[in-house]
């Protein structure tokens, strides 16, 4: 079943068809696949845009990313769902009920972990930890220490699933706040060096929990032309072991992830799907038993 | 699936020149794709009845007519003032003196905002909050600063030479037709350059917002804690009819 979704998968890309196929022939793998869904930047959009909108006439809405989401769960239930901040602020939703039904929507969607964007901070700290017992999904930062905060013990540097004897690493990055949110609001939150907090947490998913994927939110932004400002295009050069960067903040929409070469000269895939729950981006991961050569590193990408 | 995917796939090989081994898990390859949020998807009926409470009720508050406009108002009526801006300014003024006064004993002098911080039209016919969240859909806050009288000289300047209906309250600002300033009134009184000033303003401009960098040079800064939208709210709520028009209080002459 799975090795002909991959095959249907595969026919796409004619080019490659033969080189999927002798792969499996020659080793008779057993193909394993993790769905990673996710958005960024949903900013309380709970309602699809209204028709007569300048920009994204009837787009968005939370009940049908909830029956595209269902649906490929269906097809494959080794997926997991991502958000990559700034869940709040937005529309009068926020206003009036305080994040409340944005987290309540996200729990029932099955967000599986999301990090937290400066406008997530817009009701103050108290505000986000005031909207805690309506998650059910993880809060994961690598960057900020909550300790001398309210949120203290809230949130994760990072949060390992096993599905399919897959086992997947994640973790969260933060935007630095001084200047973007007022102090009175993140209060003592304490904002780390992002590129050195990825690198120390990527080698913690990659050494110490054996991670066979690694992924990391982001909300630092996903490029900068004129400021000299942490982004994840070039955090994604820094990079060791991190496979996948979901970014936000940038509202940057990408048509396909770019490809960015890591320090080890591996790719990584840096993707963000624009933002108000417009659209809902998707990446798939097949992995196979057979181990490699020491010397056969050689990696071909194709979009 | 009639679904509006992008699709492409996305290769990463590893070319193996070995025997297979098991027991290792191997990353063989990536695909990727994006689906648009539109109409050709069915919108989960679980999720729109858990909504629907949330919705009715905001759009309750949203929708209830809090005050009536007998024409439109507009920030495009005027060239250095106009219905909207000067409507905005008022309440800003009206609203936040009474809480300014009740915190440090003193009074608002005037009121600064900036032209682009109105976000839309206040159609004729019925207000209401949902207006209120049209014309500042923005979280910024009232804040009040202390200028001394040279930084006020500054800011009128800065006003002569935008160019930009920047809304104001409190002032009276008279150009001549080659842009010099005729005149210069403060509550009806000159400019006095040994005085503090103080100014109610968005704390989107105080902390540097469409370069009014004469904000920077503030003596004190006393945010108010009051949204510039509920301020609005809390007007509407208070008026049966919108009264405002393009008046003298900042002009240019011919």
């Amino acid at each position: 079943m799975k090795r002909r979704a991959f095959l249907k998968n595969t026919s796409v890309s004619g080019a490659y068809i033969g080189l999927g196929g002798i792969f499996i022939e020659s080793c008779a793998a057993e193909q394993r696949q993790v769905t990673i869904l996710h958005t960024n930047d949903v900013h309380s959009h709970i309602d699809p845009f209204p028709s007569n909108h300048s920009e994204y006439p009837n787009l968005g809405g939370v009940a049908r990313r909830a029956s595209l989401i269902e649906t490929i769960r269906k097809e494959n239930p080794n997926t997991l769902l991502f958000d990559a901040g700034d869940i709040f602020q937005g529309t009068p939703y926020f206003n009036f009920y305080g994040g409340e039904l944005e987290f309540k929507l996200m729990s029932m969607l099955k967000y599986d972990a999301v990090t937290i964007g400066n406008h997530d901070f817009d009701n103050g700290i108290e505000g986000l930890f005031a909207q805690i017992p309506n998650a059910e999904f993880a809060m994961l930062s690598a960057n900020y220490d909550f300790s001398n905060t309210l949120m203290d013990g809230q949130v994760a540097p990072y949060k390992t699933y096993t599905l399919d004897g897959i086992k997947i690493g994640v973790y969260g990055l933060g935007i630095k706040l001084d200047g973007l949110v007022t102090k009175k609001l993140f209060k003592e939150t304490k904002y780390l060096d992002p590129y050195e907090m990825a690198q120390d947490t990527e080698r913690i998913l990659k050494e110490n929990e054996a991670c066979d994927l690694i992924i990391c939110l982001s909300h630092i932004g996903y490029d900068y032309q004129t400021e000299d400002r942490p982004s994840d295009l070039k955090l994604a050069a820094l990079l060791n072991f991190t496979h996948l960067i979901i970014g936000g903040h940038t509202h940057t929409f990408l048509d396909k992830p770019t490809i960015v070469q890591n320090r080890k000269g591996l790719k990584t895939l840096v993707n963000q799907v624009g933002c108000y729950g417009v659209n809902l981006g998707r990446i798939d991961f097949y992995f196979d038993n057979r181990n490699t050569s020491p010397q056969a590193k050689g990696i071909s990408i194709s979009v | 699936m009639g679904l509006k995917i992008k699709h492409f796939v996305i290769f990463i090989t590893i070319i193996s020149g070995g025997s297979c081994r098991h027991n290792s898990t191997h990353l063989s390859q990536i695909t990727s794709s994006q689906t648009r949020i539109d109409s050709s998807l069915r919108a989960s009926g679980a999720f729109d009845e858990f909504i629907a409470p949330y919705r009715s009720r905001l759009n309750e508050v949203l929708d209830s007519t809090l005050a009536y406009a007998p024409q439109t108002i507009t920030k495009e009526d005027g060239q250095f003032n106009t219905s909207a801006g000067n409507l905005i300014a008022d309440i800003i003024f009206s609203e936040a003196n009474p809480i300014f006064k009740s915190r440090t004993g003193k009074d608002i002098d005037f009121v600064l905002l900036n032209h682009g911080g109105i976000r839309s039209i206040i159609s004729k016919g019925n207000v209401s909050t949902r207006t209120a969240f049209e014309v500042m859909p923005f979280e910024n806050s009232i804040v009040v600063v202390a200028l001394d009288g040279h930084v006020i000289s500054e800011m009128v300047d800065f006003l002569r030479d935008s160019g930009q209906a920047h809304p104001v309250s409190g002032i009276q600002i008279i150009l001549n037709s080659d842009n010099i300033l005729n005149s210069f009134m403060i509550q009806g009184k000159p400019l006095d350059l040994t005085r503090t000033y103080n100014v109610a303003t968005s704390n989107y401009l105080v902390t540097g917002g469409d370069n009014m960098t004469f904000f920077k040079k503030a003596k004190s800064i006393m945010d108010t804690d009051y949204f510039i939208r509920n301020a609005i709210i809390d007007y509407f709520k208070k008026v049966d009819t919108l009264s405002t028009v393009v008046d003298d209080r900042f002009i240019k002459l011919h």
